[in-house]
C-alpha cells in the first residue's frame, strides 16, 4: 500500500473525456493509485473522493474556459474537511482564450494550487512535479 | 399432499401459506394476529387451526418463515462521508431487509455512542475509508464502541487494512463479524457479502433476542427478515433462473400500515443518449424504505411530508377535512375503511405514497447549460423505460382499481428532473405471496419462479 493516491477529474460543467482517460492511462503506468471521478465533477466528489481514499493529491482538469470559477475555494473547502496536507493540482485550458500566462499562474497559485500547468503541459512534466512534491512531502520539507 | 407452509411473522399478522409442491399451486392462505407480546406460537397455531379449516389433507415437507415481528431487523449504519461509505453501509442494510435507524458519519463523538446505546438496535454495521484508503475514521469509531457498553452484534465491512487492528480493539469484548469491504473502491459498491452477513446473523441470533426461538420447535427456521424475501423473489421473477426465464427489469412497490419499501431490480443505467453517470454506484437490486409514508401509523408524517399540490392532485374532489381524516387513521391504527369515502381516501393516501416513494427511489438527472448547449449527468438510477411495476400491500391488493393507484409512480411534467417510469405494465400480487416465494426461492429457485410468474397477474 506505498503507491500514492490521487483523485483525478474534471471540474464542473465539463465533459471533456478524452483527456482524462489518458492521464488516467498514463499515471496508472507510472505507479499511481489513481482514483478517476470523471467528467461532470464538482468541488464536493472531489473531497469526498480524497477523504475515502486518504488521497496524497487533487489533479482537477478544465479544458472547456470556466477552470477559474469552478476552482475558486476548493483549497478552503479541503481545509475545511481535515485535508490540510493534500496537493492540489491544476491543468489543461484553465482559463478563456489566450491570456497572459504569468498572471493566470499567479491567481491559481493564490488560490491555493500547488501546481499550475498551461495548455499541452507534457504528463511527463506533471509525473516529475509529482514525484518531486511528494518526496518533498514525505520528508517534511517546504514545497 | 405434499405441501410447504410458509410463515410470515409480520408486525401486526402472521401469514400463512400453504403450497402444494407436486402441482405448483397455492391451496390455501390463511392469518391470525402475531403474539409477539406473549408466545409468538400461538398466533402462529390460531392461523394454523384456522388453515386446517379449510383443508387438512396435506403432508408438510417443508415449513420455512420469514420475520419481521418485534420491531423487524434494526440496524445502525456507520460511515466515514455521509454521501460514500455511510450511504453504501446503509444501503446494503436496507437490501439485507433492515430497518436502518440512524445512519452516522465521520469521527463519532460520545454524546453519538451515548445515543447509539439508547436506540435499542439489534446491529451495527460499521464501514469507512476504501481499500487502501482512510484508516484513521473507522479505527476511531471501533475504538470508541469498544469502549462503551454496547452488546450487539457488530459488522466490519469497511478499508481491509483495519481489520487487524479492528480485531485487537473489539477482541473478546465485543461479537463481531468482519466482511468485505461495502465501498471497496471510490464510487464501486458491494452489497452481497454484507447482506449474506447480516442474514446469518439475524437467523443465529436476533431470533433468539427476540424471544422466538421456541418457532423452532415448529418451524425448520426463520430465514430472513420479510422484507429479505421479497427483494429475493423481485430477484427471482426478474433475473429467472438456468432453467426458468425471468421476466426482466422491474420494480415492486410495496405499501404498509407504516412505511412504502420499493424495491427495483435493473442496472438504472441512462436510458438516454448523452448522459453522464456520476456518484456512487446503485445496487442492482435495490430497496428504499420510506418510514414516513403509511397507510397508519405514519399516516400524519405522510400528511406533513405532502405538499399542497399533490394534496390537490389526488384529493380535488374531496369535501372534508382532509388533516382530520390522515389524523383519524394515525390515532386508530387498526381502522378499517368500509365506506365508499373512507376507501376512496385511502386510495388517494396510498397514491401520494406511491408518487413521493418513487420521486425518492429513483435517480435525478442535471440539465447543465454549456455554450455549446446541454449536457446531462445523472445520479442513481434510470427507471424512465422499466418495463414492470409489481403491486403489493393491503391497499393495492384489496383496491378495485390497483392500476389508478400504481399510475401515481409514473415520470411526470412536474417535475423532469426525477428518472420515474414512462410507460409499464402493470402487475399485482393478487394473492399476497411475494415474501412466501422469496422463501420457496430458497429451497427451489425454479418453482419459485414458476410460481411467481403464474400468481403475479397482470393488470
Ligand atoms: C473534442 C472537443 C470537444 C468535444 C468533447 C467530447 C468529449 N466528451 O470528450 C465536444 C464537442 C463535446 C466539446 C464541447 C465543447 N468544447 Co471542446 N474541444 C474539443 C477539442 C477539439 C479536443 C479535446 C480533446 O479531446 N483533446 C485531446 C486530449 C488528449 O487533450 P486535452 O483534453 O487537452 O487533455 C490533455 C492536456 O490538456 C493535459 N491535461 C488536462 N488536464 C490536465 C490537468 C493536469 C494537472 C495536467 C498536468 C495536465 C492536464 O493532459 C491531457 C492528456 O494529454 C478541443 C480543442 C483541442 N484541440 O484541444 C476543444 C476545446 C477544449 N473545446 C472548447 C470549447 C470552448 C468547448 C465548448 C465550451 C463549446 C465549443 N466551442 O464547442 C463545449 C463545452 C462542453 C462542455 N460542457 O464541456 C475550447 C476551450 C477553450 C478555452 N478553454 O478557452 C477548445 C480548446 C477548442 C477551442 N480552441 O476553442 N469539445
Amino acid at each position: 500500500m506505498d503507491k500514492k493516491t490521487i483523485v483525478l477529474g474534471v471540474i464542473g460543467s465539463d465533459c471533456h473525456a478524452v483527456g482524462n482517460k489518458i492521464l488516467d492511462h498514463v499515471l496508472t503506468e507510472a505507479g499511481f493509485n489513481v482514483v478517476n471521478i470523471g467528467v461532470l465533477s464538482p468541488q464536493e466528489h472531489f473531497i469526498n473522493a480524497a477523504i475515502e481514499t486518504n488521497a496524497d493529491v487533487i489533479m482537477v482538469s478544465s479544458l472547456y474556459g470556466h477552470g477559474e470559477i469552478d476552482c475558486r475555494g476548493l483549497r478552503e473547502k479541503c481545509e475545511e474537511a481535515g485535508l490540510r496536507d493534500i496537493l492540489l493540482y491544476v491543468g489543461g485550458n484553465i482559463v478563456v482564450g489566450k491570456q497572459n500566462w504569468s498572471d493566470v499562474y499567479k491567481r491559481f497559485i493564490q488560490m491555493g494550487f500547488d501546481r499550475v500547468y498551461p495548455p499541452s503541459t507534457s504528463t511527463d512534466t506533471a509525473i516529475n512535479d509529482l514525484k518531486e512534491d511528494l518526496y518533498k512531502q514525505s520528508y517534511n520539507l517546504a514545497i | 399432499m405434499d405441501a410447504y407452509l410458509l410463515v410470515d411473522f409480520g408486525s401486526t399478522f402472521t401469514k400463512l401459506t400453504l403450497v402444494d409442491t407436486e402441482n405448483e399451486k397455492i391451496i390455501a392462505t390463511e392469518k391470525s394476529y402475531t403474539t409477539v407480546g406473549s408466545d409468538i406460537t400461538l398466533g402462529y397455531k390460531m392461523a394454523l387451526e384456522k388453515l386446517n379449516q379449510k383443508t387438512n389433507n396435506y403432508n408438510i415437507v417443508k415449513r420455512l418463515a420469514c420475520s419481521s415481528a418485534a420491531g423487524g431487523l434494526k440496524i445502525i449504519a456507520i460511515g466515514l462521508v455521509p454521501e460514500l461509505t455511510a450511504e453504501a453501509a446503509k444501503r446494503a442494510a436496507l437490501g439485507a431487509g433492515a430497518r436502518v435507524i440512524k445512519t452516522y458519519s465521520f469521527n463519532l463523538n460520545q454524546d453519538e455512542i451515548n445515543e447509539i446505546e439508547q436506540l435499542n438496535a439489534d446491529m451495527i454495521l460499521l464501514a469507512g475509508g476504501t481499500d487502501g484508503g482512510d484508516t484513521k475514521c473507522i479505527i476511531h469509531n471501533a475504538h470508541l464502541i469498544s469502549k462503551s457498553n454496547l452488546k450487539i452484534p457488530i459488522v466490519v465491512a469497511g478499508n481491509k487494512c483495519c481489520v487487524d487492528e479492528i480485531k485487537n480493539l473489539f477482541n473478546e469484548k465485543l461479537e463481531y463479524y468482519i466482511t468485505e469491504n461495502v465501498m471497496p473502491k471510490l464510487n464501486q459498491i458491494n452489497v452481497e457479502p454484507v447482506r449474506e452477513k447480516i442474514r446469518n446473523i439475524f437467523i443465529e441470533k436476533i431470533i433468539k433476542a427476540k424471544g422466538m426461538e421456541n418457532v423452532e420447535k415448529f418451524i425448520s427456521g426463520i430465514l430472513m427478515p420479510t422484507p429479505a424475501a421479497v427483494l429475493k423473489a423481485a430477484e427471482i421473477l426478474s433475473i429467472g433462473t438456468e432453467d426458468e426465464q425471468g421476466i426482466g427489469d422491474l420494480a415492486v412497490i410495496d405499501i404498509g400500515g407504516a412505511t412504502t419499501d420499493v424495491h427495483s431490480i435493473l442496472d438504472g443505467f441512462p436510458s438516454q443518449p448523452g448522459v453522464v453517470l456520476n456518484g456512487l454506484e446503485e445496487p442492482y437490486s435495490k430497496r428504499t424504505v420510506e418510514a414516513d409514508l403509511g397507510m397508519r401509523y405514519s399516516a400524519l408524517s405522510l400528511y406533513e411530508a405532502s405538499n399542497k399540490k399533490i394534496i390537490k392532485k389526488y384529493l380535488k374532489n374531496y369535501n372534508c377535512s382532509v388533516e382530520d381524516e390522515f389524523i383519524k387513521r394515525n390515532n386508530n391504527t387498526s381502522y378499517v375503511s368500509e365506506d365508499k369515502l373512507d376507501i376512496d381516501f385511502d386510495e388517494a393516501m396510498a397514491k401520494i405514497c406511491v408518487d413521493l416513494s418513487m420521486n425518492r427511489h429513483v435517480g435525478k438527472i442535471q440539465t447543465v447549460y454549456t455554450p455549446m448547449g446541454q449536457v446531462f449527468s445523472q445520479e442513481g438510477k434510470d427507471l424512465m423505460t422499466l418495463p414492470y411495476i409489481i403491486g403489493t400491500g393491503g391497499v393495492i391488493v384489496n383496491s378495485e382499481n390497483p392500476k389508478s393507484i400504481l399510475e401515481a409512480s409514473l415520470f411526470s411534467m412536474d417535475d423532469p428532473t426525477l428518472l420515474k417510469p414512462k410507460n409499464p405494465s402493470y402487475l399485482l400480487d393478487k394473492n399476497y405471496i411475494l415474501s412466501a416465494m422469496g422463501l420457496i426461492a430458497m429451497i427451489n429457485e425454479n418453482m419459485a419462479v414458476r410460481m411467481l410468474k403464474k400468481y403475479i397477474v397482470k393488470i
